[in-house]
């Protein structure tokens, strides 16, 4: 047989012994039904196909069980019809020995086909839908690395493909699967090739053969007598390894595939022997990749031939029923002996790449001696089919100069071992070269990794960036109108301060009464969605109902109290207006009595005009009469003794009530005045002289007025003092307490999470505190001052210490109430107990200054008492600290509370406070 | 006369024409910034665990390139960083800095679900946006985004972050580094074979 192309020759190659002989003797036989088959849901590269079956279920031969994932993947068929027992790792043909996820069918024993047809005339069917249905067939390149032969077949599509070229060159020792083959199904093998010219519409087609199968190739040569297809027989000299594909395409066209490229890239497309045979069988009559053809060699197998097997059966029932000689074999090697790998685990599955298995004795596959120093012979490089320097490569692969190998072209290495096989000193290239292989995918693949991972980082830090920005514009923003609706405040006060004094008292409880109401508000709606979440949880089932109903009882009741505190602050004006006007009150019950005596007056008539017409119901407007007769007499009576009452206060011709709610109200003008026009100083406003001038002028009314009252006084019996004063600036400090606590809670959040803006926040929390301080230093200096005009007569040296010592003592007081509330915002069952020893601290030093201040206090009432002040008024500056005390206490067994709620009670705590201030300012000046 | 004067008027000129053009190509094809914090930048695994001290990898490649600061206290990279770094920089490779860390077999952060408390705290520490989730709504890490940075594990209040190495699969799977031999006798690993051979 005469070659009608010229065959090229490719550099190197090695001849090793054949052994092909000893199993291509007896024709291929069928297997036996394997009582049960694996299948490994990833038989080649890419990704694993998807289980389309679960565990119990029943399979028929050919049914799909897995099906593809992905352009680079396979569908995986039953290769029997049985049961579906496990779908779980089971040890696969691979290099590591690893497990891997498999499918197993446990065989009914009736191999039963699922119902399966082939096309009539695929040449009717438009390519892409033949392809398909190849795909579909789970039809796989069964030569070496099993990759999709959908994928090759789709290769006409975007490459001009001149040359098809079917491998049949079978050039690794032992191995005679595709030679038995070629021999016996050479009809199938041509069906095939015609249907993948149908696909690729060649300009060429070679069938590349070794010379050592002149059986396979005159059968071809007969077969091809009577198929209408055009092609060339290649024989080409035997010398490993010629069925590499780049190496099989050189011999035949002469074409040198680039580096890094595949064959369609020079318009060559390559198909095993093998495959084409399974594109046939799927094609003509529908039967998917199922089985394909093993050869058991070896001198430890009893029978060596080759058997057609299903895929999935296991190596141990082959050898089996080859009856292997296990006691003789010492090494079991999948593939052939130059690129193979060896095996322990005989119950590791055949896949659509076993093409051969060879159980070896000791003799015939001896351990690799121990590897010996390099002694640069330079034969490696003389067998290199890919005209490699494997010296070069191995020093590189040895000394991890990984850069280094890669430039001296690694990757082009086919890891075909001819170069370990030559080697004298018996050095493991090939595993040099795949270990260095290795080491550059991962360190390509980390590289790849840190480039994604810096662009994720780096997009992060612009998004954090650019939140930052918004924030701030936000904040600055809100700090505009924040600005804006102060000024338009401030322009309020200031028409209400030029209006009339009698709106001030009801204009100052305004802000108390919006914030209570906003406090209400805010507990609504915290209810709402409380209530909501709950719904939600209750809803889907989740956990945490119990806790979340728990937490809505309590924000029910948060609720509950802060619309009661609105509903009370509402009413409370009305309640403190009235006793501010005693006069109208008079003037009311005058006109009460005068009413009711018209009304009396009026019935009188109408029972006299009743008993007259002797008409009417007479007893009831007897009973009628006789009530408003009591009711008029009794008007009657309270206005005379309200006016006897009054007598004394109203003589001297001033109402020191009057006088002394006008002062307050002057008072409260004068703070607003004065805090309006120090903000207007500060933002530089042109209304600040103005104001200044205001503040003045109200001042010197306030001081008329309190001459005023002071006359009043003096002539009068008594009258309590202004307590404007310090309740306002309680309501200050609570205030800002408060806004010192939120403060400190956002920087230290802050803080936590590493914020910037940390610092900025500490500098705000320190000028808040330092406020804080002032107001709490005036309070205490104007508690102090009354204290002093109580005792104006006594020693005033001991006041200093007295106002310093209650200062403290206010100042523990904030400070406690600061951890409390801290403790408090705790959630329940987390006690911190740091905190918990910080507030019983705080409680023992607020208790010292307590102490030291009653101490204070008793020696002044003492001095006091020398100079013959009452001792009432001691009593009473005791009791005045206990409310403070209790307060406190009072505050602490309601940390629970709302945060408002504490604060209004201790408001009103202040205000009775001071109110007792009062009545011993009244006891003094009497 | 006139030959050396016309040699010196066009040794002039071309100095002033290479002149021009070396001028223009100067600003034409400046290079903005450091072009080798880039290189060095680029070397490093980009975990932005800050092992090294720095907050970040490009901080660290900065600190190189402009204080002199040591190449060998990134762990995540190891050894081969370090080579690679003392390559770019010209230095000598030196042993990794243990004070920063040992090298470690990869890992990546795995939030035990159930008991994430959806916290969001580790989202935010994350350095590369590989954690997703919600407030009050469980975690989860994308695995193949982790960078196995470590900096989520420590902010998680119920600890429920783990960091587990990652497991080999079949494609991840590597050759070994083939066991050098030069130092073994033949008979010293299987002395049946070399009696029989004497045999």
């Amino acid at each position: 047989m005469k070659n009608t192309v010229k065959v090229h020759g490719f550099h190197g190659g090695i001849h090793p012994p054949e052994n092909k002989k000893q199993s291509t003797g007896a024709p291929i036989s069928i297997a036996p039904l394997p009582s049960r088959v694996i299948l490994p849901l990833q038989q080649h590269i890419g990704l694993p196909a998807e289980p389309v079956v679960s565990v119990g279920d029943k399979v028929l031969k050919g049914q799909l069980v897995a099906e593809a994932v992905g352009r680079i993947s396979a569908n995986i068929h039953a290769s029997i019809s049985g049961t579906v027992v496990a779908i779980e790792p089971h040890p696969v043909p691979h290099m590591s020995g690893m497990e891997a996820g498999c499918l197993i069918i446990e065989s009914d024993g009736r191999d039963e086909w699922i119902e399966h047809q082939g096309l009539e005339d695929y040449t009717q069917l438009p390519k892409q839908e033949l392809i398909e249905y190849i795909r579909r067939a789970g039809v796989a390149g069964m030569g070496g690395a099993g990759f999709p032969t959908d994928v090759k077949l789709h290769l006409g599509d975007d490459h001009i493909v001149n040359t098809l070229i079917i491998n049949a060159a079978e050039c690794e020792p032992y191995i005679t699967a595709d030679d038995m083959l070629m021999r016996e199904r050479a009809e199938e093998v041509l069906g095939g090739i015609e249907i993948i010219a149908h696909l690729l519409k060649p300009l060429h087609i070679m069938v590349g053969i070794e010379d050592n199968k002149p059986q396979a190739i005159r059968a071809l040569h007969a077969a091809l007598d009577n198929s209408p297809l055009n092609l060339d027989i290649v024989i080409t000299p035997t010398k490993y390894p010629s069925g590499g594909e780049k190496q099989l395409i050189k011999l035949l066209t002469g074409v040198e595939v680039p580096s890094g490229r595949i064959p369609a890239d020079v318009g060559i497309v390559c198909q095993n022997i093998g495959t084409t045979t399974a594109i046939y069988r799927a094609v003509i009559h529908g039967e998917p990749l199922i089985s394909r053809i093993v050869t058991v060699t070896g001198q430890a197998a009893g029978h060596k031939q080759n058997y057609e097997v299903r895929i999935g059966t296991r190596f141990a029932d082959l050898l089996d029923h080859s009856e292997v000689r296990r006691e003789q074999m010492h090494r079991l090697i999948v593939g052939g002996p130059m690129m193979g790998i060896t095996v322990i685990n005989e119950q590791i599955p055949v896949i659509k790449t076993t093409n051969c298995l060879i159980a070896g004795t000791i003799e015939e596959m001896p351990p690799q001696p121990p590897a010996q120093a390099c002694i640069r012979c330079g034969m490696c490089e003389q067998v290199c089919p890919a005209e490699l320097l494997p010296q070069q490569l191995h020093w590189f692969a040895k000394g991890k100069e990984f850069d280094k190998a890669r430039h001296h072209n690694l990757f082009d290495c086919i890891e075909c071992g001819a170069c370990s096989y030559v080697c004298p000193s018996n050095i493991p290239l090939v595993q040099y070269y795949r270990f260095a292989k290795a080491e550059i995918r991962k360190e390509d693949e980390e590289q790849r990794k840190a480039d994604h991972a810096r662009i994720r980082f780096e997009a992060r830090l612009e998004r954090l960036e650019r939140e930052k920005i918004e924030k701030e514009e936000r904040r600055k923003q809100r700090a505009i109108e924040a600005a804006a609706a102060q000024a338009a405040k401030k322009d309020a006060a200031l028409n209400i301060a030029s209006s009339s004094a009698g709106n001030r008292p009801a204009a100052a409880s305004v802000p108390d009464l919006k914030q209570l109401k906003s406090n209400a508000a805010i507990a609504r709606t915290k209810l709402r969605k409380a209530e909501k979440a709950l719904a939600n949880a209750q809803e889907k089932g989740l956990d945490g109902i119990e806790t979340l109903q728990a937490t809505l009882q309590q924000l029910q009741v948060k609720s509950e109290q802060a619309e009661k505190a609105y509903a009370d602050a509402q009413n409370a004006p009305a309640l403190q207006q009235t006793p501010t006007a005693p006069v109208t009150d008079i003037k009311q019950l005058k006109s009460h009595a005068a009413i009711a005596r018209t009304k009396l007056k009026k019935a009188e008539k109408q029972l006299a005009a009743a008993q007259e017409t002797g008409d009417g119901d007479i007893d009831t407007l007897k009973a009628q009469v006789a009530e408003l007769q009591a009711k008029s007499i009794a008007a009657e009576k309270a206005y005379s003794e309200a006016e006897s009452g009054n007598s004394p206060v109203t003589t001297p011709g001033i109402d020191t009530t009057e006088l002394e709610a006008d002062i307050a109200a002057l008072q409260s003008k004068v703070d607003k005045a004065e805090n309006a026009w120090k903000a207007a100083v500060e933002s530089g406003s042109p209304a600040a002289d103005k104001m200044a001038a205001g503040v003045e002028k109200l001042k010197d009314k306030l001081k008329a007025l309190q001459d005023e009252l002071a006359t009043a006084r003096a002539s009068a019996s008594a009258a309590p003092a202004t307590t404007v004063d310090s309740t306002a600036l309680e309501a200050d400090i609570m205030a800002m307490q408060s806004k010192v606590d939120k403060a400190e809670n956002a920087w230290k959040a802050a803080v936590e999470s590493g914020s910037p803006a940390a610092d900025k926040m500490a500098a705000g929390v320190e000028k808040l505190k330092d406020k804080l301080k002032t107001l709490q230093d005036e309070l205490a200096q104007i508690n102090a001052g009354s204290t002093a005009k109580a005792t104006s007569d006594s020693g005033t040296e001991a006041h200093v210490s007295i106002k310093e010592l209650k200062q403290q003592v206010s100042i523990m007081r904030t400070k406690l109430k600061k951890a409390e509330k801290l403790q408090a915002e705790l959630p329940e069952g987390e006690k911190d107990p740091a905190l918990d020893a910080e507030i019983a601290e705080l409680r023992a030093r607020h208790d010292a200054a307590q102490a030291l201040f009653d101490a204070a206090e008793a020696e002044k009432a003492a001095a006091a008492a020398q100079q013959g002040i009452d001792l009432k008024q001691l009593k009473i500056d005791a009791a005045m600290a206990r409310a403070a005390v209790t307060k406190a206490e009072r505050a602490l067994s309601k940390a629970e509370q709302d945060h408002k709620q504490t604060l209004e009670e201790e408001l009103l705590a202040a205000r009775a406070e001071a109110e007792k201030l009062n009545s011993t300012l009244e006891r003094f000046s009497e | 006369m006139s030959a050396v004067l016309i040699a010196v008027l066009v040794l002039l000129g071309l100095g002033l024409v290479f002149g021009i053009l070396l001028g223009y190509s100067s600003i034409r094809f400046k290079v903005e910034g450091n072009p080798l914090v880039d290189q060095v930048d680029s070397l490093l695994p980009q975990t932005q665990c800050g092992q090294c001290g720095h907050p970040g990898c490009r901080p660290y490649a900065e600190a190189i390139v402009n204080n002199d600061e040591a190449i060998n206290k990134c762990p995540p990279g190891g050894q081969g960083t370090i080579e690679a770094l003392a390559d770019l920089l010209d230095v000598e490779a030196i042993p990794l800095d243990a004070e920063h860390g040992e090298e470690q077999i990869k890992k990546v952060a795995y939030i035990r679900e159930d008991e994430c408390i959806g916290c969001t705290k580790c989202i935010q520490a994350c350095p590369v946006d590989a954690i997703l989730g919600a407030a009050k709504q469980m975690h989860t890490v994308i695995v193949s985004e982790c960078t196995g940075c470590d900096l989520c594990v420590e902010p998680c209040p119920v600890d429920c972050i783990d960091m587990l190495p990652i497991e080999t699969t079949l494609n991840s799977w590597q050759w070994p580094v083939p066991k050098s031999g030069v130092e073994l006798i033949a008979t010293d690993r299987n002395p049946g074979i070399a009696l029989e051979a004497d045999r």
